[in-house]
């Protein structure tokens, strides 16, 4: 089944969101207007990325990141010129160059930069298929998107737009019951904080807006970023009066109505 | 005795299946006020529904179901309180081929849920068609509740449309032995 479609119809940040929140793996291939792009998931985490050609080693990564000296890549890109990723990598490890976690904090870094890229992309042809793995001589990283959807869904961000996505600030918000989500390691702004601290079913968004003073177009922005990372839904705010009651039929009592939904259903299968 | 009748409305965007749903199980022909399209935008077939389509299944003696069809343009949807008044319940229609009309799918359940907090369904329709998106998917872009069921659907095959009618009615059922929270 497909996955696919058109930025201006489905955002970057929309995307990440659903890969995320499906925990799916597989490549995502994007066709910008002037580039190319494929980023490689593993249960909803980015393990490799590029745009276009620009294939960066893992020696250019670290130069670039000034965890090795100009002097040292020299001497290092001869020795490992034989090498792949991977083996370069295991090689600096192995050899004391730098340490494993520093070699996969700067591939990460070098991946939200790519990531950053294409949230600049709002027009272009998407598709995702499903289970495809990364080049194998790639060092396969493991970035969560949470942190990236915030700070992709911070952008370009217009009151209409953000109308459409939150039509109502009379709704509350509860915290996502999705598992492995740990919110103190997402990077979030002060504002975000703010109306973290307030996120309760028995507070609509409009509340949120009074007790942390923003306007209706920063609480909506504000919110918009919590949803598409997946952290906080929509709820209706706990106490709102519901109107059915346990009334589907208002002059039927609940019996009449069981019976009465059961006529429909009967009738149905029989067709 | 008085024939009582009883509502179910079926909503969605634009071209996503509402008036074939309705005619694939409806007894009657199905009353449709279509009208010519005149947007460049919504040029993806010829007529649509202005006002309401109208279908109809006779339950027994004292008992008929109404299928109510709103229309799917932005512009009419001053008649979406006017339908959802009184219903038993609706079903959200989704073209799973076309991405851009998600947002819109979600504002229309969002607009309706408010209007009535009757039990819903979604309906992933075109299921059929090699561009459909997972049903899955569909339910994370709607950001849709985990208690709420979304099924795949082909509009024009009256078993499908029987089985989104059937788990409809099993959600209302559950409404109202109290099972579930509106």
């Amino acid at each position: 089944m497909a996955l696919k479609g058109n930025l201006k119809d489905f955002s970057i940040t929309q995307l990440l969101n659903l890969i995320n929140l499906a925990k799916k793996s597989g490549a995502l291939y994007i066709e910008g207007s002037s580039d190319i792009a494929q980023v490689f998931f593993r249960d909803g985490k980015i393990t490799y990325a590029q745009i276009g050609d620009q294939e960066k080693d893992i020696l250019f990564l670290l130069q670039e990141a000034k965890k090795v000296s100009a002097t040292q890549y020299n001497i290092l890109a001869e020795r490992a010129k034989y090498l792949n990723d991977k083996e370069t990598g295991l090689f600096l490890v192995n050899s004391g160059y730098i340490s494993q976690s520093e070699t996969f904090q700067v591939i990460e870094d070098y991946l939200a930069t790519i990531m950053r890229t294409l949230f600049t992309w709002l027009d272009g042809y998407f598709h995702f298929e499903q289970n495809e793995l990364p080049p194998e001589d790639k060092i396969p990283a493991r970035l969560a998107l949470e942190s990236l959807i915030v700070e992709g869904a911070r952008k370009s961000q217009e009151l209409e737009d953000l109308k459409a996505e939150i039509p109502s600030l009379e709704m509350a918000l509860k915290f996502s019951d999705r598992p492995g989500i740990d919110i103190q390691r997402v990077n979030l702004s002060p504002d975000e904080w703010r109306v973290i601290s307030y996120v309760n079913p028995k507070n609509t968004i409009h509340q949120i807006a009074n007790a942390t003073k923003m306007d209706e177009l920063e609480i909506r922005k504000v919110i918009y970023a919590l949803l598409q990372a997946g952290l906080v839904e929509i709820i209706r705010p706990s106490g709102m009066p519901v109107a059915m009651n346990g009334k589907i039929i208002p002059q039927l009592n609940r019996k009449d109505q069981k019976s009465l939904v059961n006529r429909l259903i009967e009738r149905i299968r029989s067709m | 005795m008085q024939t009582q009748t009883v509502k179910i409305v079926v909503t969605g965007p634009f071209n996503s299946g509402k008036t074939e749903l309705i005619r694939s199980v409806s007894e009657i022909d199905v009353v449709s006020t279509e009208k010519k399209i005149t947007s460049e935008v919504e040029k993806v077939k010829e007529s649509t529904t202005v006002a309401m389509d109208f279908g109809r299944i006779t339950v027994d003696d004292d008992l008929i179901l109404f299928l109510f069809g709103t229309p799917g343009q932005k512009r009419f949807d001053f008649m979406w309180e006017i339908l959802s008044e009184g219903m038993l319940g609706f079903i959200v229609m989704v073209d799973s081929t076309r991405p851009e009309t998600f947002k819109e799918a979600r504002n229309i359940l969002e607009t309706f849920h408010a209007y009535a907090p009757t039990p819903y369904i979604v309906a992933a329709n075109k299921q059929d068609l090699a561009d459909a998106w997972e049903v899955e998917d569909i339910r994370l872009a709607l950001r849709l509740d985990p208690s709420i069921k979304i099924l795949p659907c082909i509009a024009k095959k009256k078993g499908s449309v029987k089985t989104v009618l059937l788990e409809l009615l099993y959600a209302i059922l559950d409404e109202v032995e109290g099972k579930t929270e509106a």
